[in-house]
Order: structure tokens, then C-alpha cells, then sequence
């Protein structure tokens, strides 16, 4: 087993874990952090993507112990109390989500695109960026909307 | 995943001495590539020896006409460097499209490399652009790193440290990718350079290539019709279910033709 001592949403937290053991497996197993989702363990599909250092990466396909050290935010980061996260309210505001499974890694890919892209992204840089996000649900369109909405939100 | 030791060393050569000693040793750099195959027991490493603590192989350096990147520079790094996309900006575009940009936040120039999937980005630059690999033993000239599907002439236990790369006069790469993955299906890295007109071709067959053939219709004019009477040989070429063997050699033409009319 290997300690690892890191930052999660703002608190430092250690663990012992075995050097196999996920990223995505010590956030939902070991923290309860469940917002983060596991849809395909393939590296794919972007449900379970957090941030590490402020870059967006997928948990599933990163080792706990290669977190030692690090500033981890999860969607469970985001939210001021009750009040949600700008971001998270658009994908309210715009039906961004139906059964909200993938939305948790959108929301977080969404993030990494206004560090990246500012307030102002377009459909196609949005379109572009969300080639590592699958959705089953919603075709795509309001979770475009929503991240545009969002951007301009976290800019006001 | 099966059990393995972790090791995160700080320096080149405790990551040496690490996998010399361990029975089976693996590197790890993003983990983009070797996590996912470990997942699915295609490798069960007896020990891990992750380089994501080793200072000197990260960064970008400009020397006159070299732009140097380290073995565990990231995409997103190679993407955003204002160097590179001065210097290279085929290169900053090339980091930039490879899959999506949570995998450019952890994938590395070396891993990619290193790996040499059949269908990867870097090793048609890294020919190309007559790019020279640096591990910790010598100097590889990039066009004879990669020598089939996934095999390159890296020795056992042989680290990568940094790759250089001499700025060309113009250059470019297109790719035909996979809409999933965002990998090649074709892909061609054609560069303008002193010496000459240089090109390079991935996705196409076993590994990635110097395309000798579409430098010497280049040789008469460095121009998209320069390639009107190019073909592409069918027998060498992948079949999948993602292309054919002839659509493939017909990519391979029309990437060239439109990575050499951007270089314009
Ligand atoms: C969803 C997805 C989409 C992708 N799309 C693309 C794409 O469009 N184009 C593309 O080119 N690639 C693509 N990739 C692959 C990606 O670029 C990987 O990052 C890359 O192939 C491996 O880099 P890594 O740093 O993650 O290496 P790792 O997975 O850590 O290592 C890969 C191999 O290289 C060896 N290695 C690593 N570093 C060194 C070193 N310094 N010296 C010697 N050996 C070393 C390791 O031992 C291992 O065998 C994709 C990957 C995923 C998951
Ligand atoms: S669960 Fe990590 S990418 Fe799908
Ligand atoms: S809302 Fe159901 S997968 Fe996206």
C-alpha cells in the first residue's frame, strides 16, 4: 500500500492505497465522491474527467498514487452551498442534461474550455473541445448551449 | 489490472537504475496508452516506474534553429507553447488535434513515441522533419526510430529524453482522422526544408514512414500538382473497418496534396 496525501475541493486529504487502485476508484470508493461516473473505463467518454492542477483529465486512466501531491476539484467542488456553480446552473437553465449521467464530465470539460477558450467560445471550438465527452441522451445541442451560456456567466 | 510495485524516481538515472533492477519493468509517462492496456491485461508490469517526477524531461527549448521538447512534455504543453507555434506552428497544430483534451493534458511526446501505434500523430513529424530522438544512451535520427507496429529501436529498459527538432522553412500535416479517436486513418507531415522537400505518412501501414516518393515529385516544384501523377502503392497500405486498402492510398494523396498547398 502507498500514501498519498492531496488536495480535494479545497481539502487536503490522505489515503492509503494500492498502486493500482484508479484515481476515479480513491475519489467514489475511498472520499464517497460519486459525482464523478465510470461509463466506460476506456478512456473515452469523459464522465469521469476532474480537474488536477486545473487541467481537465480523465480519472479513470490516471493512478491514484500519480495524484500525490496534487490539487484535485470534482463536481462536488463546484456549488457555493446551495448556490450552484454558473456552470452547472446553465446546464439547468438549457436542459443541458437528461439523464445527467455524462454531465458531471461535461461540466468539468466545460471548465478546462473557459480557462482555455475565455467567455466567448463558439459552437465549433465547443464541438471541438467535447471530442472526448460522450453523451447518450441529448444529442448535444443544449449541452452546447449550456457551455456557452456558462462561459458567459463565469465572465459577468 | 494486476498488481504492481510503483516507483517515482526524480531523476534519469534513478529511472536507469529502477527498471535495470526490476523483473519486469515498465515506464510510464501520460499512462494514456499503458494504463488502458494494463486494464485489459495486455501488459502486467511487475514494476511501474511512472517519470512524471523527473524535472529534466519536461520543457521546450530554442536553440537558433532547434526547438528541443522534452520526453514528458504533454500535448496540451506542445499546443499552447508559443516557441513551437512560432518556430514549428505544424507542430503546435499536430499536438493540438490529437484526441481530445484531457488525453492532450496527460499524453506525452515520449509515450507517444515510444509506443509508436501505427495510427499515432508525432512519429510522421518526427520523420518528417528529420527530427533526431535523445534517450539516455545516444541519438536516434527520427526516420530510423520506428521500425514497425509498435516496435521502434529503442533497446530494453532505453529512455527517451528529449526530441529535437530542426525548424523547417515551411511545413504541414494533414490528417484524415477517426471521428471517435481522433487517430489517423492517413496521415501526412510534408515540410519544405534547405536540404530539400521532405514528407512523412502514418495511419497508412505497419508504422509511420518517410514517403520518399512524394518527396521526389516535390523535387520539380514544391506544389500540389507536383503530386497529380502520385499513387500510392494499395498492396502496402492498412485495411480495417475503418478504410480500405484503396481508400487509404487514396488519402494518402489527397492529405499530401492539400498539406503541401498549405504550406504556400
Ligand atoms: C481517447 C484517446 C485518443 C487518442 N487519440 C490519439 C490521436 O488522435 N493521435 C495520437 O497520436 N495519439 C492518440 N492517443 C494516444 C495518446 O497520444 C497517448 O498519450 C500516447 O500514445 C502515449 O503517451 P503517454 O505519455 O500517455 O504514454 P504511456 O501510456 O505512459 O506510455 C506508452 C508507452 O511508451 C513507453 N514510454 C513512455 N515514455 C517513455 C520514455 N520517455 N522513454 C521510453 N519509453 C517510454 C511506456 O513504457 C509505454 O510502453 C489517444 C489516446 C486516447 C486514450
Ligand atoms: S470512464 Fe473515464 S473516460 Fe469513460
Ligand atoms: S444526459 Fe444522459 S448521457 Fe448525457
Amino acid at each position: 500500500m502507498s500514501t498519498i496525501n492531496l488536495a480535494v475541493n479545497g481539502q487536503s486529504v490522505s489515503g492509503e492505497v494500492e498502486p493500482r487502485t484508479l484515481l476515479v476508484e480513491f475519489l467514489r470508493e475511498q472520499l464517497r465522491l460519486t459525482g464523478t461516473h465510470v461509463g466506460c473505463d476506456t478512456s473515452q467518454c469523459g464522465a469521469c474527467v476532474v480537474m488536477i492542477d486545473g487541467k481537465s483529465v480523465k480519472s479513470c486512466t490516471m493512478l491514484a498514487v500519480m495524484a500525490d501531491g496534487a490539487e484535485v476539484t470534482t463536481i462536488e467542488g463546484l456549488a457555493n452551498g446551495a448556490e450552484l456553480h454558473p456552470m452547472q446552473q446553465a446546464f439547468m437553465d438549457n436542459h443541458g442534461l437528461q439523464c445527467g449521467f455524462c454531465t458531471p464530465g461535461m461540466v468539468m470539460s466545460a471548465l478546462d474550455i473557459v480557462n482555455r477558450h475565455g467567455n466567448e467560445p463558439d459552437d465549433a471550438i465547443v464541438r471541438r473541445e467535447l471530442s472526448g465527452n460522450i453523451c447518450r441522451c441529448t444529442g448535444y445541442q443544449n449541452i452546447v448551449k449550456a457551455i456557452r451560456a456558462g462561459a458567459q456567466a463565469m465572465g459577468e | 489490472m494486476y498488481e504492481f510495485s510503483y516507483h517515482r524516481p526524480a531523476s534519469v538515472a534513478e529511472a536507469a537504475e529502477l527498471i535495470a533492477n526490476a523483473a519486469d519493468g515498465k515506464l510510464v509517462a501520460g499512462g494514456q496508452t499503458l494504463l488502458p492496456t494494463m486494464k485489459h491485461r495486455l501488459a502486467s508490469p511487475s514494476d511501474v516506474i511512472d517519470l512524471g517526477g523527473i524535472a529534466e524531461l519536461s520543457g521546450i527549448v530554442v536553440n537558433g534553429n532547434i526547438v528541443t521538447i522534452g520526453a514528458m512534455t504533454t500535448h496540451a504543453e506542445v499546443a499552447a507553447s508559443s516557441e513551437v507555434r512560432e518556430a514549428i506552428p505544424a507542430l503546435a497544430a499536430l499536438a493540438g488535434n490529437i484526441g481530445d483534451p484531457a488525453v492532450r493534458n496527460r499524453g506525452t511526446l515520449g509515450g507517444s513515441i515510444a509506443n509508436n501505434d501505427p495510427a499515432a500523430d508525432y512519429p510522421a513529424a518526427v520523420i518528417a522533419l528529420g527530427a533526431t530522438v535523445r534517450t539516455n544512451r545516444r541519438e536516434i535520427a527520427g526516420e530510423d526510430f520506428f521500425t514497425g507496429m509498435f516496435e521502434t529501436a529503442l533497446e530494453e529498459d532505453e529512455i527517451v529524453v528529449a526530441v529535437d527538432f530542426p525548424r523547417p522553412e515551411a511545413a504541414s500535416y494533414m490528417k484524415f482522422e477517426n471521428p471517435a479517436s481522433r487517430y489517423a486513418i492517413v496521415g501526412v507531415f510534408v515540410a519544405r526544408t534547405a536540404a530539400g522537400p521532405r514528407a512523412a505518412v502514418t495511419g497508412a501501414t505497419a508504422c509511420a514512414h518517410r514517403a520518399f516518393r512524394i518527396e521526389e515529385s516535390l523535387q520539380a516544384g514544391f506544389g500540389a500538382s507536383a503530386l497529380d501523377g502520385f499513387e500510392a502503392p494499395v498492396d502496402k497500405m492498412n485495411s480495417d473497418i475503418h478504410a480500405s486498402a484503396e481508400y487509404r492510398a487514396h488519402l494518402v494523396k489527397v492529405m499530401a496534396q492539400r498539406a503541401v498547398a498549405a504550406c504556400a
